[in-house]
């Protein structure tokens, strides 16, 4: 039981990275990335649990009771604002990438062009 | 993918995903982990800062420098999209009165409704902020709940109306760089005040929505920087509907 989360972890990241790979269309690509990055959530809050611990935030519960670890939240919070950065970055490039060669598979994209 | 590449990917994630769980399995259990330091940043949220949401203490304050790089994350990846999503030559332009009726196709209802929700998400984006230090909530959270309000403005079917807000004036770019600029300040608020880059230098108060020092500050300052930096990357992206592709 222990250890689940961290598997769920490792398969996000398996699954994620079998769907980059394996991609037609870079909107699913970076879809794919998304769920990679998704397993460093599941990674980070687990790691950070404590058994029956509360929200880390002491505006209605006794500052005294069992709360989870805060760092590692503010570290997901960090993460998500970075995933969406990029995700925004990449899909610019999807863009561009569709008008210059009106198309977005990668495998047809081989040759360059000035 | 051919079928032999496809072996030769199964088996690496095979053995990757593999490797991670050997890995994992060597970690805490689940619910077992009692990092010192995580337990003491929640002790002393409350007592040391006397702001109670601990995550926003520790992103804010105790590991505001942190918060400082990742801020600048954003602010060049927004700039990277303004880059790459610019006017090239070549590119003709279309009619914005097409693009505009094409926008106004969803019904009347869903218009009116989504129009109608535009403020109090405003609204809720700036309580979200300014309770950042108390409740679940912050800078970030309310700069993405201010970009709801935007989907719904073009949900209303006026995403014009944005665009042209964005080409006619430029309040939208200083803002977000007022934001980024505003919470690097802070940092050397308390540089110069106390002599260490963010040290809390502002009186921290003890109930309200004024405690937690240069929390709330900072908090503000952060919402200002997203909400300015998605709301550009949005009008951006509805400007490329304008374009026909590249001749």
């Amino acid at each position: 039981m222990s250890v689940y989360p961290y598997i769920v972890a490792a398969w996000l990241l398996g699954a994620g990275l079998y769907g980059v790979m394996s991609s037609r269309n870079y909107v699913h690509l970076i879809i794919c990335l998304t769920v990679m990055q998704a397993s460093t959530y599941v990674l980070l809050l687990s790691v950070g649990y404590v058994s029956h611990g509360k929200a880390p935030i002491f505006a209605d519960i006794p500052t005294n009771s069992t709360v989870v670890d805060p760092v590692v939240q503010a570290l997901s919070l960090t993460d998500v604002v970075v995933e969406a950065t990029v995700v925004a970055l990449l899909l610019a490039l999807v863009v561009q990438a569709n008008k210059r060669f009106g198309t977005v598979d990668p495998n047809a994209m081989t040759r360059m062009r000035g | 993918m051919t079928p032999g590449r496809r072996v030769v990917a199964i088996v690496g994630l095979a053995l990757l995903v593999g490797g991670l769980v050997w890995g994992v399995t060597g970690l805490y259990g689940f619910g077992r982990y009692h990092a010192a330091y995580g337990r003491l940043v929640a002790r002393a949220a409350v007592p040391d800062r006397s702001a109670t949401n601990s995550v926003v203490v520790t992103a804010f304050d105790y590991r505001a420098f942190d918060t400082l790089g990742e801020e600048f994350i954003l602010f060049v990846s927004v700039i990277g999209v303004l880059v790459l999503l610019r006017r090239l030559r070549g590119e003709r332009g279309r009619d914005e009165a097409t693009a505009a009726a094409e926008d106004r196709r969803a019904s009347e209802s869903t218009r009116w409704i989504g129009l109608a929700l535009v403020g109090p998400l405003v609204v809720l984006t700036a309580y979200i902020v300014v309770h950042g230090q108390l409740t679940p909530g912050g800078g970030f959270q309310g700069g993405v709940i201010l970009m709801g309000a935007i989907a719904f403005v073009s949900v209303g079917g006026e995403s014009m109306v944005l665009l042209r807000l964005r080409r006619t004036s430029s309040w939208v770019e200083m803002v977000e760089s007022a934001g980024a600029a505003g919470f690097a300040m802070i940092g050397f608020g308390g540089l110069i005040v106390t002599g260490v880059f963010f040290e809390n230098f502002i009186s921290k108060g003890t109930s309200g929505l004024l405690t937690g020092g240069m929390i709330p500050l900072a908090n503000v300052a952060v919402g200002l920087e997203v909400g300015g930096a998605l709301l550009m990357v949005i009008a951006e992206m509805f400007d490329q509907r304008l374009r026909g592709r590249q001749s």
